[in-house]
């Protein structure tokens, strides 16, 4: 094959930012729509308990059920997508290379790190949507939305750092196992489908600690109408921060 | 703008008990055509790597278009095309080609530069479905999309079928003429010999030998024949002039190597004679790469 001469004629220089960002953001939740498995973990399981925990009494709750169950739904799809989705699928982007291949063009540092997080916001925008409409559906009566967005966005961020954190560090398939671990054991005894209060005491307080309690237990105060308390915001926060730390130093590219 | 576009002194880099790349130098000319040839395990990724800025060396200075290969400010002006991989498992190749355009100012466009590449019927494939000659290819154009002045291609055509080899060779060749600098490794000789300005092989991360291809292959001619293998021959030895030197590199196959004259040929058929056997495939040629590789590494390379 030949070429008009001048067709490669260098001409170097980084994209506008924010169509960076947008074309970026844009693939990375695309690609997490997209992906059977994922689609399973973020939304069929938590409309799944959705509708099973509200229709069927498993678990003692405060009636109307939805209302205490909503809450909890939406702190797990958080946790599925944010965390587990987002480790699983950084584990093996790695192994494929992405980071490496994304590295090496002009998207900088910051604006990768930026992509994932808008595409992981967006992913659980529609989360919450989806939760919503259904548990309308089932009867849900919320209050105190504007809480709820804003947990929701504070979660995902804290979530996400520990995603990054499992995700950037450990061999791929490690990943997929100890996320799916962590999704298990935070969804039965971390104060999602348990309300911390309802747990042992002594369990109770290392629970309280734990960032899931402490996205369930704001969730659901928000939802009812209430403030959720300092603490849910500082849990919050200094996991996602103490997470954003680490993941800087132990995130590797390939 | 007259520095080089790579300039490599004395770089080495360790994984653990391993040294990867043992004191390298090189220096690829700007708008020049570059080969790192070696075989597996030379150290050739390794070195791309960290011209990429994807690797810090142990030791030894590099510098890529004037500046630290580390720089956020180089990435815009190179293209990297890694040695396998450099997409994500469910991606579309329009997609993640698109992906990477988008981080540039003025990209080629990606629909031609797929189908420059055969890829417009692969457009939809999901990355991880794609034939590895296909995900070799998108590797390329992304490393390409960007109008880079430097491409570093880590072996390019590994896994090619020989028409899409020949493309790259045809994209090598357009990127040469426009002025782009490209550094490529390959186990190839023919590849480097047909692509490269200079040719720098390297192996157990040393540089062996460096220069053009044609400077690599006319410091003397090669007298080669067949014949029964485990000759003795110092009698051979002792017939030619002194600049000329005889081996056996694999059984049976003989090679004089230096100033092959009339004389040479007369005095190894002479000799043959002597032995009572006949030499078969006696031809007198210009050294190839493979012969300079044999001589310096006593090994072959695989290709
Ligand atoms: N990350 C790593 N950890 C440990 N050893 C490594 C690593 N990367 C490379 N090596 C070792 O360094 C040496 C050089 O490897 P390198 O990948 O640079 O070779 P290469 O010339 O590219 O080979 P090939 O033709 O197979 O691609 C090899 O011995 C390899 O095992
Ligand atoms: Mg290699």
């Amino acid at each position: 094959m030949t070429f008009p001469s001048g067709t490669f004629t260098p001409a170097p220089g980084a994209g506008r930012p924010l169509r960076m960002l947008w074309v970026h953001a844009r693939t990375e939740a695309t690609l997490t729509l997209r992906n059977g498995e994922q689609v399973l973990l973020t939304l069929l399981i938590p409309l799944a308990l959705l509708i099973g925990l509200t229709l069927v009494p498993v678990i003692a709750l405060p009636s109307p059920r939805v209302d205490a169950v909503t809450p909890r739904v939406l702190a797990l799809a958080v946790l599925s997508s944010a965390f587990t989705g987002q480790a699983i699928a950084l584990g093996f982007d790695r192994r494929y290379g992405v980071l490496k291949r994304l590295a090496a063009t002009a998207l900088p540092r910051w604006l990768l790190v930026l992509g994932r997080v808008v595409a992981g916001l967006v992913v659980v925008a529609v989360q919450a949507v989806v939760i919503s409409v259904v548990a309308l559906l089932l009867g849900w009566s919320p209050s105190g939305l504007l809480w709820m967005v804003a947990l929701l966005a504070l979660g995902t961020l804290c979530f996400g750092a520990l995603g990054v954190l499992l995700g950037g560090a450990l061999k791929a398939e490690v990943v997929l196992a100890l996320a799916n671990v962590v999704w298990f054991v935070l969804l039965l005894a971390g104060g999602i489908v348990v309300a911390t209060a309802d747990l042992p005491s002594g369990m109770a307080s290392v629970v309280a600690l734990l960032p899931s309690a402490a996205l369930t237990d704001g969730l659901t105060t928000a939802l009812s109408g209430g403030v959720p308390p300092l603490s849910v915001w500082v849990t919050l926060t200094a996991w996602g921060v103490g997470a954003g730390v680490l993941a800087t130093r132990t995130t590797r590219l390939t | 703008m007259s520095e080089s576009a790579v300039e490599v002194a004395d770089v080495v880099k360790r994984f653990g008990p391993t040294t990867a790349v043992a004191g390298v130098d090189l220096s690829l000319p700007r708008g020049q055509v570059l080969a790192l040839l070696g075989p597996n395990g030379a150290g050739k990724t390794t070195t791309v790597e960290m011209c990429a800025g994807f690797l810090r060396p142990d030791s030894g200075s590099l510098r890529v278009l004037g500046m630290d290969p580390m720089s956020a400010a180089l990435r815009p002006r190179v293209g990297v095309m890694p040695q396998g991989g450099g997409a994500y498992p469910g991606v579309r190749a329009a997609e993640m080609l698109r992906l990477v355009a988008a981080c540039a100012r003025d990209p080629l466009d990606p629909p031609w530069l797929l189908d420059v590449l055969g890829l417009s019927g692969a457009a939809r494939t999901p990355y991880k479905r794609l034939s590895g000659g296909q995900q070799q290819r998108l590797s390329l154009a992304c490393a390409l999309v960007g109008r880079p002045e430097l491409v570093f291609m880590d072996e390019p055509t590994a896994g090619l079928d020989p028409q899409a080899r020949r493309l790259v060779w045809d994209l090598v060749s357009a990127l040469r003429a426009d002025g782009v600098s490209v550094l490529l490794t390959t186990h190839l000789m023919d590849e480097a010999e047909a692509l490269a300005d200079r040719v720098v092989i390297i192996d157990g991360g040393r540089v062996v030998a460096e220069g053009t291809p044609a400077a690599l292959t006319t410091e003397g001619q090669m007298l080669r024949f067949r014949t029964r293998p485990g000759l003795d021959l110092t009698l051979l030895s002792a017939a030619l002039p002194e600049s000329c030197v005889v081996a056996e590199p694999s059984p049976g196959a003989y090679l004089v190597s230096g100033e092959v004259d009339p004389q040479v040929v007369s005095a190894v058929t002479a000799w043959c004679a002597q032995q009572g056997v006949l030499a078969e495939e006696l031809r007198v040629g210009r050294r190839s790469l493979e012969d300079v590789f044999l001589e310096l590494t006593g090994r072959e390379l695989r290709s």
